[in-house]
């Protein structure tokens, strides 16, 4: 691990004044990062721990919405009553990620903005745009098992492992951005990460002044909300597909739907398109298996991932069976 | 304090940061050492402080065999630093009980056979006290039917989820689970 130098930070605007240093970066949970730095793929000469700041609250917010702090631990959040009653699959979703030890270390924030596990990032002997931008993509016929299907480039086809964030996807969550003026400003998350294009090291919109300090949650759809990850074992691992799922259904007519994978692109992948092949129509397995039809319907396989395009269709059209039944 | 030569420990790697001087409160007592700045909590344990029964297995957050509890919640004190841990309550496998006076879930351990090797044992015991908390608070977890139910039986199946971030590579599961469940019957163990 390369040397730095270390400041805890006691006011959130002091915070991101002094991660605007060049070679400084927050740390929280630090147990993305630290992992990274054991291998030299991040090397920050700086460290502003933020995880003390006072951002650890989850609060009701007056439209009927809730307001999780950037520094709430994930363990938090997951077991926070208002949010396994009002946002179950929020909470589906982060006790489906990591271990309980890093589920009470990792941060909202953190997780938020956790890198990719594309093995060949983490190997400092291949070729990564992403974490030496120029080197080439070894993952792009290499093993590429669980890279991505939808929304890659021929720079990168990392994928963004949060289970968190496709939950907070589908509930259209918003990330609300601190800057070292004082300002603030909140950006969707569907806008707040970035596709890979020639530029896949740069993942999101976070300005290098700019701090996350909460994610505001609006009011909940009604109806069934459902987390579904597959994986490779039964605990404990990132998913090869994962469906966040609200439905509502009134006499077996789909009246919304707000549908999310995960494990599929460099972002969590909101399918406006599965959502207006379900508006509306009946609940049944024939109009699941059109929304699953028309999520995948430009997806891309790159040999061995190539089975992840059926199972996030049969995974979709499982979960909404679950959500909203099937007949 | 530490020696000049635990000193090295933290410089080994080239250009070095000024060391910090930090006081960590580790089974109820307070411990003032210098440390570099990229010292995991799990070195300055161990290297520093001299408590070895905490195990560096992994030492990237995937064995568990580092498992400590922070003001009572386990966590992997490989991937969090020393000096982000000032005046937080760090509790350790020493803190937990000695063999004069076995906490219940040692006792537990030794009593089912929870072990082979016993490297992973630490870790195991500190994380399954932290996790019975969890139970305890109602936390609910991956394999809890609704997640909206207050109240968690505590079937094997919950123990094995949520146990699963501890790898035992001697794969003494069985026991450890069984161990676990003992304890929080509270019964012989």
């Amino acid at each position: 691990m390369r040397s730095f130098t270390y400041e805890r930070a006691t006011d959130p605007r002091a915070a991101v004044a002094a991660v605007s240093r060049s070679g400084a970066k927050f740390i929280s949970g630090g147990t993305n990062l630290l992992d990274l730095m054991k291998l030299d793929i991040e090397d920050p000469s700086h460290l502003v721990d933020i995880s003390r700041l006072p951002l650890r609250d989850i609060e009701e917010l007056p439209d009927g919405g809730l307001r999780i702090g950037a520094q709430a631990r994930n363990s938090d959040v997951a077991a926070d009553a208002r949010v396994r009653t009002r946002y179950p699959a929020l909470s589906e979703a982060l006790v489906s990620g990591a271990s309980g030890q890093l589920r009470n270390k990792a941060s909202t924030g953190g997780n938020l903005v956790q890198r990719t596990r594309c093995p060949y990032f983490y190997d400092t002997a291949a070729g990564c745009n992403k974490r030496d931008p120029g080197s080439g993509c070894a993952a792009i016929g290499g093993f590429n098992r669980i890279h991505a299907i939808l929304g890659a480039s021929d720079s990168c086809i990392a994928t963004h492992p949060s289970d968190m964030a496709v939950a907070m996807t589908a509930l259209e969550a918003q990330i609300e951005l601190l800057r070292a003026d004082g300002s603030a400003r909140r950006v969707a998350i569907t806008d707040f990460y970035r596709l890979p294009g020639d530029t896949p090291h740069i993942e999101n919109v976070l300005e290098p002044d700019e701090m996350i300090t909460g994610v505001l949650l609006p009011p909940p759809l009604p109806g069934r909300q459902l987390y579904r990850k597959v994986r490779d074992r039964a605990s404990y691992e990132f998913a090869l597909v994962s469906v966040a799922a609200v439905v509502s259904t009134e006499r077996g007519t789909i009246s919304e739907a707000r549908v999310a994978f995960g494990g599929v692109a460099h972002k969590p992948w909101r399918s406006v398109e599965a959502e207006d092949a379900l508006t509306g129509r009946p609940a049944t397995m024939a109009t699941y298996r059109a929304a699953a039809e028309a999520a995948m319907r430009d997806a891309v396989g790159r040999g061995h991932n190539d089975f992840k395009i059926e199972l996030a269709k049969r995974t979709l059209c499982r979960t909404l069976a679950q959500a909203a039944g099937a007949s | 304090m530490m020696s000049a030569s635990e000193t090295a420990v933290g410089r080994s790697q080239g250009e070095m940061a000024p060391l910090s001087a930090i006081t960590l409160n580790v089974n109820d007592q307070v411990r003032q050492l210098q440390v570099d700045p990229r010292t995991s909590l799990l070195d300055a344990l161990r290297e520093h402080l001299r408590l070895s029964g905490t195990k560096k297995g992994c030492d990237h957050g995937q064995c568990g065999a580092c498992t400590v509890l922070i003001n009572g919640r386990r966590v992997n004190s490989c991937l969090t630093l020393a000096v982000m841990h000032e005046n937080d309550a760090i509790v350790t496998i020493e803190g937990l009980g000695d063999p004069g006076h076995l906490h219940p879930m040692q006792r537990a351990f030794v009593e089912r056979d929870g072990f082979q090797c016993g490297y992973c044992t630490p870790g195991q015991i500190c994380s399954a006290v932290g996790m019975l908390a969890e139970v305890e608070a109602g936390w609910p977890s991956h394999v809890t039917a609704d997640v909206a139910t207050p109240g968690i039986a505590l079937t094997d199946n919950e123990i094995r989820e949520r146990m699963s971030g501890n790898i035992c590579r001697c794969a003494a599961y069985p026991n450890i689970v069984a161990a676990i469940r003992g304890s929080a019957e509270g019964g012989p163990g």
